[in-house]
């Protein structure tokens, strides 16, 4: 292309001020997908952050919510499925002022993924993870996941869903996650303050996104039609934060309890343990 | 976390007598290596133990992570983080690895990986000798791709090796293999260390271009790009699919054939700087012994015992076993009656060799499998089988 053309595409001129990679507008999401709008809030919410932009790593598994950080202008990595996790470790690591977001899908987190998720929150890694739960694999073409609940239909589960889905939030808080939160795609504002309260926060933070997806999740459960899923959120949840996260799993027609479940102060990170390393290792006489 | 006036010595100049383990460690500290992400498994588990003991104190960082998918993940994005960075497996550990090894070949990502090979299939001989794994170093990931892979016969090597391996990695930009063995892993020798001043090392190439004019995917003559790292200012956009000049995906044949092409060819291009061989009494040779790795060293007793019967035979020593040696094979097969590989597997670079001298020489196989080393003994019996 020419150089120009090149230039108008990353052109700093947009309403989101060159925090979208232009070039790669239109997006791939389906009509009345809530990825599109969680792309936005979470814009704003580092907007609102105020970081330096250089310092910011997005960093995205595969998926339909995998997708979202090569949208994003700033430097971003759309790896293997279920393996964001350790990358955004190492990105991490190698420079204890970037900040690392992890922004991916239930079945990548959670499934392909679940391994890292844990030990990561176990490490108290400095990155933030936000998870778009929208119950299925929405990429593959409707699949069940784990999340999905009992009595759920997606294309493996044609009988309905019979196994036990993951409770996040419950699932980051006992692995030691300093800042655990959900939101349901409509929670806008709540959603973008909780996006920004868990990028400032030091350490592994995580808040899960329940987020709408009518083509894959809606058309086999009766959410199908346009905002359906979150008239259904809507009617659904109820705010309690500070809510004992044992008590916060989804069930097929329960209440969807959202809110700031964990946000714990002062515990030391992965980065800080590093640094301690460092300067243990220089101490000591330890040959080598 | 990088402080560079650390008292503590990077390079470890002087005489030592250490093990191959310890010895490609240090290769890659003094190759500028600052981040090792592994997971414990036997014959290796002595590189991440040292690697432990030694990034902290100069200004690197060792994570143990929970397990191998995890380490090659993390070891992409510290070099994603602009540090260079590494990992050292064996066999099963490089099975989980491959799909990760792929989206580095495919990013463009430099690294190490270093698989100290024991007896396999799958557990196989955890704590015994295998070289049984140079066809998955070629082939482990799906798709299309140019890999290299190095083979050290002793310490002195593991270490100038393991250099070498990040220089390429850096130089060409994609994961690199140290293929090691049990045996070099294990034993004990005399190693040199030169003054850092002596050692050559290599580093990517930087954009000198500004950001909003920069096509990271973008490579002149050399076919390899200048690479910028996250937290420079180029916004670097890094995909395993298929994509263009600009990063961006594309999922078009065109693109496909564009992106792929350039990835083999980089190395295709450059064969004749990555290739390095030992010839050893291959002169007037009318049996030439192809080796690598331990089972060299036997192969050069052999070689040695058969002189002193008047026998005519020399030694191709393979330290770079991909992109394999095939023109260098197909002119030995010109001068010799007969080729004879001593190799720890069932026949993996027989194969290769086979392909490469064209039907124009015999081409004879002596396989141990995994858990024995050849005698020099054993060797020379199959040199004089006619
Ligand atoms: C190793 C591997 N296995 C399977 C796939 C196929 N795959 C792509 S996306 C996906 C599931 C994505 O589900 P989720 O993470 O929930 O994301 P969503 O599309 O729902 O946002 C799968 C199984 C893959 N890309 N790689
Ligand atoms: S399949 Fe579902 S998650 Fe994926 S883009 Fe469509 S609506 Fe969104
Ligand atoms: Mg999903």
């Amino acid at each position: 292309m020419s150089e120009e053309e090149f230039q108008l595409i990353e052109a700093d001129a947009h309403p989101l001020d060159g925090y979208l990679r232009e070039g790669r507008i239109p997006h791939i999401f389906c009509p009345a997908c809530s990825l599109g709008s969680v792309t936005n809030i979470l814009i704003e919410a580092i907007k609102e952050a105020e970081f330096d932009r250089k310092k910011i790593s997005v960093v995205s598994g595969i998926g339909c919510t995998g997708r979202i950080a090569g949208y994003l202008n700033f430097d971003s990595f759309h790896t293997t499925h279920g393996r964001a996790i350790p990358f955004a470790i190492g990105l991490s690591v190698t420079d204890p002022e970037r900040k690392v977001i992890v922004i991916s899908g239930d079945g990548d987190l959670f499934a392909i993924g679940g391994n890292h998720f844990i030990h990561a929150a176990r490490r108290n890694a400095d990155i933030t993870v936000i998870c778009v739960n929208n119950f299925n694999y929405g990429m593959t073409g409707g699949q069940a996941g784990p999340t999905t609940y009992v009595g759920q239909y997606q294309t493996t589960a044609p009988y309905g869903a019979v196994e036990e889905p993951f409770n996040l939030p419950d699932l980051a808080a006992s692995c030691g996650a300093v800042y655990v939160a959900r939101w349901s795609a409509l929670d806008v504002r709540r959603m973008k303050d909780s996006f920004t309260e868990a990028l400032l926060k030091k350490g592994f933070t995580f808040v899960e996104v329940l987020g709408s997806c009518p083509t894959t999740f809606g058309r086999r459960n009766q959410l199908a039609e346009g905002k359906k899923i979150l008239e259904y959120f809507k009617e659904k949840s109820e705010i309690q934060h500070g809510a004992d996260t044992k008590t916060v799993r989804i069930d097929k027609d329960s209440q969807i309890i959202v809110g700031k479940f964990v946000d714990i102060k002062d515990k030391k990170t992965l980065t800080d343990h590093l640094m301690a390393i460092q300067r243990m290792s220089k101490a000591t006489g330890k040959k080598g | 976390m990088s402080n560079q006036d650390s008292e503590i010595p990077v390079v470890l100049t002087g005489q030592h007598y250490t093990t191959g383990n310890h010895a490609a460690a240090e290769g890659s500290i003094a190759a500028g290596c600052r981040f090792f992400g592994g997971y414990p498994i036997t014959p290796s588990s002595e590189i991440a133990e040292h690697m432990a003991l030694r990034l902290p104190k100069i200004n690197g960082n060792f994570l143990q992570f929970e397990d191998e998918i995890a380490s090659i993940a993390g070891v992409l994005g510290a070099s994603w983080g602009g540090v260079k960075s590494m990992t050292a497996t064996s066999g099963p550990g490089y099975s989980l690895m491959v799909e990760n090894i792929g989206l580095g070949l495919m990013t463009e990502t430099p690294c190490v990986i270093i698989n100290v090979q024991r007896g396999g299939p799958s557990t196989g001989l955890p704590t015994l000798i295998g070289q049984q794994d140079i066809m998955q170093a070629r082939w482990g990931s799906h798709g299309d791709y140019e890999i290299i892979a190095l083979s050290p016969s002793n310490v002195q090597e593991c270490f100038d090796l393991a250099l070498e391996a990040f220089n390429f990695s850096e130089q060409y930009r994609l994961p690199v293999t140290l293929l090691m063995d049990e045996v070099i892993g294990h034993m004990s020798e005399k190693l040199i260390v030169p003054p850092k001043e002596e050692l050559t090392i290599i580093s990517r190439k930087k954009p000198t271009d500004p950001p909003d004019k920069h096509l990271p995917y973008k490579a002149d003559d050399s076919l390899v790009p200048p690479m910028a790292t996250a937290g420079e200012g180029y916004r670097v956009m890094v995909t395993g699919l298929t994509h263009d000049e600009r990063g961006y995906p594309d999922l078009s044949p065109e693109a496909q054939d564009k992106a792929v092409r350039r990835i083999n060819d980089k190395i295709r291009l450059n064969k004749d700087k990555i290739i390095k061989l030992e010839e050893y009494m291959l002169d007037d040779a009318k049996t030439a012994l192809v080796s690598f790795g331990t089972s060299a060293r036997a192969a050069k007793g052999a070689v040695n015992r058969a002189r002193k019967k008047g026998i005519k035979v020399g030694l191709l020593r393979l330290i770079t076993l991909w992109p394999f040696p095939d023109e260098k094979i197909d002119q030995l097969a010109d001068q010799v009656d007969k080729i004879i590989i001593p190799e720890i597997n069932y026949g993996q670079v027989t194969r290769e060799v086979e392909r490469a001298v064209h039907g124009k020489t015999e081409v004879k196989g002596d396989f141990r499998l995994g858990g024995a080393i050849h005698t020099p003994q054993e060797i020379l019996k199959e040199i004089e089988r006619n």
